[in-house]
């Protein structure tokens, strides 16, 4: 039995510290979320300091080292070596760096474009929610996956287009989630209050909807976070993503299918990396989802 | 007295899945500069929907404005695009709601609130408008106010709420105050505060205000005149003391039956509690069909106001 929160040391804190520390308390009572939270917390500390932690800096980008190609995972190569001799460790600890860049990016680009149309349809009704709806369910009729693919392929193979493309695949899920908020806020009191005391419509939308909308957007977005570095490796993996030498993970995992039957070590460290951090990001995202909702929420 | 607000043949329906019911049918109705006039009706009349009319925030569809013309101040608001209606808004007319547990926004502190109106209708800066949302806390007799400027709604009670919900509604100079049942989801003694607050508000501002509610005598605490709604038509319009001392409308005086006033005494619920029918009929008084004193043309003619004496008017046949 862990022992429930005292009340009184609440009392003195500011509201939104408390909500913090509330959310904190809450997410440690799980386990599990714990764990993949501290875990994305070294995530992100490993993309950070990559160049400080890399045994062998040159092997990230082009150096080759054709005498020890392929080697088996030892003290000097932790994850063994590639089929140029590079040290993989140092190529999957730089991934990092990528794929959350690449997923930090393509998620906040998704964002930007798709809270406030969907902020916009929801809160505004009538001919212009049904128009940027249906350009949104046209977006949506495609998998993803195949529309990224479509849009990386056209814009041609690069890491930033791959980007671009998971972008562009993924914004209609956010329109389409904050749409339904911002509808059910729109006849509330205190939004027909605003524009009671005289504030105009798109003040409310940005002051009033989208603050009071954003709860599900934030598990949304932390879910997709694992969702879209899985699907800028898979486009790496294509072809279509980072073009080597980047140290891209699904690229990586690409070039190994060649060795695969003779060095294990060259598919699974990368494979074994998006896997982790794919699996940690759902996890933080359904741990968020169960702390945000007061009614799955286990005081 | 000059009119500020002067409502003329006003229909406002809904257009619901059974079909367009008429939910206001004012013939006329004026509101003099500086004068506090109640309006009085059980839920349903139509009381909300005509302060949302005013103010353009009318859910269309469902709701649309059939006919009809609101002059303030001499200019006709439903003329008014939404643009123009937002520099009305706030500005000169404003409006208490009349529900505080669910008017303001969740997820900012009452502080940003008061602030961020201060500042966008009024011009004014970040420091001046917190200095000014101080005053207005002071204004609506809200002790300890930097404490209660930082709590979010939920940590407030719902007189505490009320009352910054009236300090909005004051804090830019509005000359109408449009005050939807504020006491309403308040308990007893918390009404009898918040409402003295609003009657001394209105007495240190001199503010023209619309006061809807439904108990009559809550109502002529505050006002000097008084209309009675029913299913969307005034029944009955006169000074207060003309209204409450002498009710003349079948529908008044049972509306007046309905409040209790001592304890033991039993109240006589049998008309109030006839239920009206689910459609408007074609023709005939709207009350016709819970009236105990109807008659043969009360079924057949609609009546029109009459005056009947003073400043009195009643929509009856009898």
């Amino acid at each position: 039995m862990r022992k429930l929160l005292p009340v009184e040391t609440f009392e003195a804190i500011k509201p939104r510290l408390k909500e913090f520390k509330l959310t904190f308390y809450l997410l440690n009572r799980n386990r599990l979320t714990m764990i993949a939270v501290i875990t994305v917390f070294l995530l992100v500390l490993i993309a950070i300091l990559a160049p400080l932690i890399v045994p062998y800096k040159e092997h990230v980008i082009s150096g080759t080292n054709p005498q020890e190609k392929l080697l088996p995972p030892s003290q000097e190569h932790l994850f063994g070596t590639d089929e140029l001799g590079r040290d993989i460790f140092s190529r999957v600890i730089y991934g990092t760096r990528i794929s959350l860049e690449t997923a930090l990016a393509a998620v906040g680009l998704a964002l930007l474009i798709g809270v406030p149309l969907g902020a916009i349809a929801g809160a505004t009704g009538g001919v212009v929610d049904e128009v940027i709806m249906r350009i949104t369910d046209i977006f949506l009729s495609f998998p993803p996956l195949l529309l990224a693919i479509l849009i990386a392929a056209f814009l041609g193979p690069s890491l930033t287009n791959a980007m671009l493309a998971i972008a562009v695949a993924w914004w209609p899920w956010y329109t389409r989630l904050i749409r339904g908020q911002a509808v059910s806020m729109r006849e509330r009191q205190f939004v027909r209050a605003a524009r009671a005391i005289g504030t105009p419509h798109f003040k409310i939308v940005f002051g009033h909807i989208v603050p009071n909308t954003i709860a599900p957007v934030i598990v949304q977005a932390s879910m997709d976070l694992g969702g879209v570095i899985l699907t800028a490796a898979s486009l790496s993996f294509l072809g279509l993503g980072a073009q080597p030498p980047t140290p891209e993970w699904g690229l990586m995992v690409s070039t190994s299918r060649n060795y695969f039957l003779n060095a294990w070590w060259y598919s699974i460290f990368p494979g074994l990396a998006i896997f982790i951090t794919v699996l940690v990001f759902n996890l933080v995202g359904d741990g968020l989802r169960e702390v945000l909702d007061p009614r799955t929420r286990k005081y | 007295m000059t009119e500020l607000l002067k409502i003329e043949n006003l229909k406002v329906n809904f257009r619901t899945f059974e079909g367009v019911t008429n939910v206001l049918n004012l013939e006329s109705l004026s509101v003099a500069k500086g004068e506090s006039f109640g309006l009085v009706g059980e839920s349903g009349a139509g009381k909300t929907t005509l302060a949302y009319t005013i103010l353009k925030l009318l859910p269309i569809p469902p709701a649309f404005v059939e006919s009809g013309v609101i002059n303030f101040e001499g200019e006709n608001l439903l003329k008014k695009s939404e643009g123009e209606m937002q520099k009305i808004r706030g500005k000169k007319v404003s409006m208490i709601f009349q529900d505080p547990m669910s008017t303001l926004n969740p997820v900012f502190t009452t502080g940003q609130q008061i602030t961020r109106v201060l500042q966008h209708n009024q011009g004014l800066h970040k420091a001046q408008a917190k200095k000014r949302a101080v005053e207005l806390m002071n204004l609506v007799k809200l002790p300890d106010p930097e404490n209660i400027l930082s709590k979010y709604p939920h940590e407030l009670s719902g007189g505490q709420r009320q009352r910054i919900i009236i300090a909005l509604a004051f804090s830019c100079g509005a000359q109408f105050l449009i005050a939807d049942e504020p006491t309403r989801n308040l308990d007893v003694t918390i009404q009898a505060g918040v409402l003295q607050l609003i009657a001394e508000l209105i007495r240190e501002t001199n503010v023209t205000v619309l006061f809807i509610g439904n108990n009559l005598e809550l109502v002529s605490l505050i006002c000097d005149r008084v209309g009675i709604l029913h299913r969307g038509q005034l029944v009955e319009l006169g000074s207060i003391k003309e209204v409450a001392k002498h009710p003349a409308h079948p529908y008044t005086l049972t509306l007046l039956r309905a409040i209790p006033k001592e304890k033991r005494e039993k109240i006589d619920l049998t008309q109030i509690a006839l239920k009206a029918e689910e459609r408007l009929a074609e023709k005939g008084c709207r009350y016709a069909g819970r009236c105990l004193k109807k008659e043969k043309i009360c079924l057949e003619e609609e009546p029109a106001l009459k005056h009947i004496g003073g400043t009195h008017y009643i929509a009856c046949h009898l």
